[in-house]
């Protein structure tokens, strides 16, 4: 029954090459927004299925285990989300749809394989069919009169990227040549009796570079402000939420390989927490654009994160774990609102959402709840990410980056505010009302009870990511 | 837990007063036509203070517990509990939040047009997290309503306010978010410190010098914003002015009293040393409150800046009766803290009433209306008589008290506290003296009409109070005696690490 383990692979690689023939097809393109969310939502049920399954595939490179099911299940239903946006991608040519689905399951498939990779080069494999695929979805975009803005992000993207990959590829070598192995299993042993060894926390240092690029960690961010501007909006809420959960749960999985002896690992991941927390949070005040605004702040974001995996603790990770989820329905809501009051599929700024309440008191209402938790503000999911991540970093003797991490979201309100104040200020030139899809209302719905559930009742999802870090330590 | 005496009864009283205005706000939801909505949240928001009531009669004024407890584990990988408790103080705040959300609501009837639903479901939040931030014994429950009260309080100024209200709304939420954060991280530290999140079993404890002298100064930061404090206080009279009157009447009457109930729950009895050691600066800190209060409230030409400015000074006097230490001045301060909720309360209600007739909050545009409106003006009249400590209102017995106990602890303090009531009788008389006879006949006075029967029935349960806690005030002094001693107790424990945390001051 081994087949059985790779149900939520299987059933993204299927719907992807049904999506290729359908792109294929003549006049099929209005079939592929409904299949790919059969996919999607097929995917979220075999991943809730094979929750508790565990083996090995593919000569022991491919383990099922609580950790890797439980992101799948988070990974196919962020995928969800975005494909349940609205009836219609309304700035991607009608023939290219079906492509435009099926590289974004390709890429939630090569996010599936990455938690699920516990050997080097399968890493390495699933992180670029990711990757790759996402570099093709970015300049999937109707050109606008004298903007070729999704090609230049899409240069940019693609070029950091393949950087970032070398960097990776480069770190892999070390470890390969200080352990003799690719497999997790035996780098891990054998790392952690050499981590005071310049060449070992190079080497690791280089692999996290390659999720720090997809995590948007400073000084791994360049790409973000142009690719998320450039790209079509409902790509940049895929790009921005889902690859990110994957990064973080790899970087978890890197990180374990390193407990308690990685004093010089810990300072580096803090710094780096530090300068994305300031870096993201003081150029996302200046921003007038929507999705930079959002793009800086997932920035600081990522350093948020990184507070749980400082500790180098179980408890942090399963902290980085929740918080990055809550992250995903916090953002995802946000750009659930940006792509429904886009009519066009124009880029926003923030003052177009000015009178949004009179136009749609539902988009509003979801915007200002999103907004309120990426804040940090109780009693949403946001805050209470942020207030266990803060103790664990308390817990773990990082006083001052607490401090500075509270800091920072004091400064990160002021522009989460500003965009609520101008969502219910009086003014605003637009008054034809939006009607949002019935999807749409319904998963603004269902996000907004999601991340006050989260913040409320952090507990059940706690306990789950706790189980999931502990199969893997 | 035997700080907690359980709910024995099974009616969960504390809770059902946290969830009904929450659930009242939902059922808003489902309420169409605004005439409807403002029946349902007066009947939510009356019904909230008929079951407050018991709380009185069957408070057990003999101890210092926490009364009414209940306790349920909530986040346990945390350690977080959802702990419910009241003492004296805490009963006191609760009582005068319940019994004000009515007034609230009449007070806003006809001045609330647009979105009147939102408005309701916006107060019905207010009353919720207000009454669970008095009634947590849980930190991070402590924490989450303190900080979600923000929400509903911005959306109130940023769309009911005034012209400038997108600055004050921002400058509001700011300002008192800037200063809680800091305490989230003394929450955190002391967590790590004792290992719970329970309030009461953080105080009494020992903790080392330094620890507590910042643990205090975190504290010290988010309470001083929110009293506010000299001079800490910019934002207040921006979010008054700007604020609609029940916005504006909530900030005075219930959300100013957090920060000061702050200092009384938290820093006294956690950080008993680190207070000994900043008190000479916290008490100056108030006098200067009270004296600047007064003399820019002696400025003020707007009706409203004018109210606003005089909290600034009336809460000076507050903290000035915590920060003496003694029974009397933190009896006076509790006592001034119900006081000034009423008074203030009552003269914003007066304000907003002038301003729906005149629309305007200008001294030059009321002066003379005492002519035509003889109700109105003997409310008003009566309300600063009050606000500024005449004999026979609430607020006297309450200055006395606190400078009776001011006096006792420093004599010089207290010289330069004085004035403050005199400056108070200045800028009250004043406005009387404007707003009733005032300047020439003013043609468009003619037609304003005196207050109705829901204007009146608004104000009338607050002159009573007035009265009542100004010729007998023992049914309140009462209730708090025994907590108040209780706290007392546990910052005079301390003297004798004073020596230890005084050498870390320059």
């Amino acid at each position: 029954m081994k087949i059985m383990l790779f149900a939520p692979e299987m059933t993204l690689l299927l719907g992807g090459l049904a999506l290729f023939l359908l792109s294929i097809g003549k006049n099929t393109a209005r079939l592929a927004r409904p299949l790919a969310l059969a996919v999607a939502l097929a995917t979220f049920g075999a991943s809730l299925f094979s929750l508790r399954a565990e083996g090995f595939l593919f000569f022991d490179s491919y383990k099922i285990d609580l950790f890797s099911q439980v992101l799948k299940l988070i990974l196919s239903g962020g995928l969800a989300c975005v494909l349940l946006f609205g009836k219609e991608l309304k700035d991607i040519a009608e023939e290219i749809r079906p492509e435009y689905y099926m590289f974004l399951c390709l890429s939630t498939l090569g996010l599936v394989m990455l938690v699920s990779s516990v050997e080097l080069v399968t890493l390495f494999i699933a992180l670029e069919l990711s990757s790759y695929s996402l570099y093709l979805l970015v300049p999937m975009r109707e050109e606008r009169p004298g903007l070729r803005m999704q090609m230049e992000s899409a240069i940019k993207y693609i070029l950091f990227g393949v950087v970032a990959t070398a960097v990776m590829l480069f770190g892999m070598s070390y470890l390969y040549g200080l352990t003799g192995t690719t497999y997790f299993a035996g780098l891990i042993p054998a790392l952690r009796t050499m981590m005071d060894s310049p060449a070992a926390l190079a080497g690791i240092a280089m692999v996290m570079g390659g999720f720090f690029f997809k995590l948007a960690v400073f000084p791994f961010h360049f790409w973000v402000p142009d690719v998320y501007q450039g790209a079509s909006n409902e790509t940049t809420a895929f790009i921005s939420s889902v690859p990110k959960v994957a990064a973080v749960a790899m970087l978890i999985r890197i990180a374990a390989m390193a407990t308690s002896e990685g004093h010089h690992l810990t300072s580096m991941l803090a710094i780096f927490a530090v300068l994305s927390m300031f870096y993201g949070n003081l150029v996302a005040l200046v921003q007038t654009d929507i999705k930079r605004m959002l793009g800086f702040s997932g920035i600081a974001h990522a350093g948020y994160v990184l507070l749980g995996i400082v500790t180098l603790q179980e408890v942090g990770y399963a902290t980085s774990l929740y918080y990055i989820t809550g992250y995903l329905a916090m953002n995802v809501a946000g750009f659930l609102v940006i792509c429904t009051v886009s009519q066009n599929g124009e880029n926003l700024q923030i003052s177009d959402l000015s009178g949004l309440h009179k136009r749609s008191p539902l988009m509003a209402f979801t915007l200002a709840v999103s907004m309120f938790a990426l804040a940090g503000l109780p009693p949403f999911a946001g805050f209470m990410g942020k207030f266990m991540l803060l103790t664990g970093a308390y817990k773990a003797g990082y006083l001052p980056l607490v401090i500075i991490a509270a800091v920072n979201t004091a400064i990160s309100i002021y522009y989460y505010l500003s965009v609520v104040r101008v969502t219910y200020a009086a003014g605003g030139d637009k008054t034809e009302t939006i009607n949002a899809s019935a999807s749409a209302k319904a998963l603004s719905v269902g996000l907004v009870l999601l991340i006050l559930a989260l913040g409320l009742a952090p507990d059940m999802l706690m306990r789950l990511a706790t189980d999931a870090v502990k199969s893997i330590l | 837990m035997d700080f907690l005496m359980l709910n024995s009864s099974g009616f969960p009283i504390l809770s059902t007063l946290i969830f009904l205005p929450l659930a009242g706000a939902l059922a808003l939801l489902a309420i169409p036509g605004a005439n409807a909505q403002r029946y349902w949240t007066l009947l939510v928001t009356g019904v909230t203070a008929a079951i407050s009531l018991p709380l009185y009669s069957g408070f057990d004024a003999s101890t210092a517990k926490y009364q009414f407890g209940e306790h349920i584990p909530w986040i346990s990988s945390l350690d977080i509990n959802y702990t419910l408790g009241i003492d004296g103080i805490s009963l006191l705040l609760v009582l005068l939040t319940t019994l004000f959300m009515p007034l609230c609501v009449l007070g806003s009837w006809k001045y609330i047009e647009t979105r009147v639903r939102e408005f309701m479901i916006c107060l019905l939040l207010m009353e919720t997290s207000m009454l669970g931030v008095f009634m947590a014994l849980d930190f991070v429950l402590f924490y989450i309503l303190w900080e979600a009260m923000l929400i509903p309080m911005y959306l109130l100024i940023a769309v009911w306010g005034g012209p400038r209200k997108v600055y004050a709304s921002i400058k509001f939420f700011l300002y008192t978010l800037a200063g809680s954060v800091l305490l989230l991280v003394a929450i955190i530290a002391l967590y790590m410190s004792q290992g719970t999140f329970s309030i009461p079993a953080l105080m009494g404890q020992s903790y080392s010098a330094t620890f507590q002298l910042l643990v205090f100064l975190a504290f010290f930061l988010a309470f001083a914003i929110k009293v506010p404090m000299f001079p800490f206080h910019t934002w207040l009279p921006a979010a008054h002015v700007e604020a609609p009157t029940a916005g504006s009447v909530i900030l005075a009457s219930v959300l100013l009293k957090m920060g000061t109930y702050g200092f009384l729950r938290f820093c006294l009895p956690i950080t008993p040393e680190a207070t000994h050691v900043v008190l000479p600066y916290v008490q100056w800190l108030s006098v200067a409150g009270i004296l600047y209060g007064g003399f820019t409230a002696l400025a003020q030409q707007d009706m409203k800046k004018l109210i606003a400015y005089s909290s600034v000074g009336h809460m000076g006097f507050v903290t000035l009766g915590i920060f003496v230490l003694n029974q009397r001045g933190i009896e006076g301060a509790i006592l001034q803290m119900i006081n000034h909720g009423i008074t203030t309360g009552a003269l914003f209600f007066c304000v907003g009433m002038m301003y729906e007739r005149t629309h305007s909050r200008e001294l030059a545009t009321a002066a003379g209306v005492g002519k035509f409106m003889p109700i109105y003006v003997t409310f008003l009249a009566f309300f600063s008589l009050s606000s500024l400590a005449f004999p026979g209102t609430n607020s006297f017995v309450g200055e006395f008290l606190i400078l009776a106990g001011s006096f006792a602890e420093n004599k010089i303090l207290t010289a330069f506290a004085i004035p403050g009531a005199i400056l108070a009788a200045a800028y009250m008389f004043r406005m009387v003296q404007r707003v009733i006879w005032g300047g020439t006949d003013n043609p468009e006075h003619k037609g304003l009409m005196d207050l109705n029967l829901r204007e009146i029935l608004t104000l009338a349960p607050l002159l009573v109070g007035v009265f009542w806690l100004g010729l007998a005030p023992e049914p309140v002094m009462n209730v708090m005696q025994a907590s108040v001693a209780n706290v007392l107790k546990q910052v005079g424990t301390a003297s004798g690490g004073v020596v230890a945390v005084t050498s870390l001051m320059p």
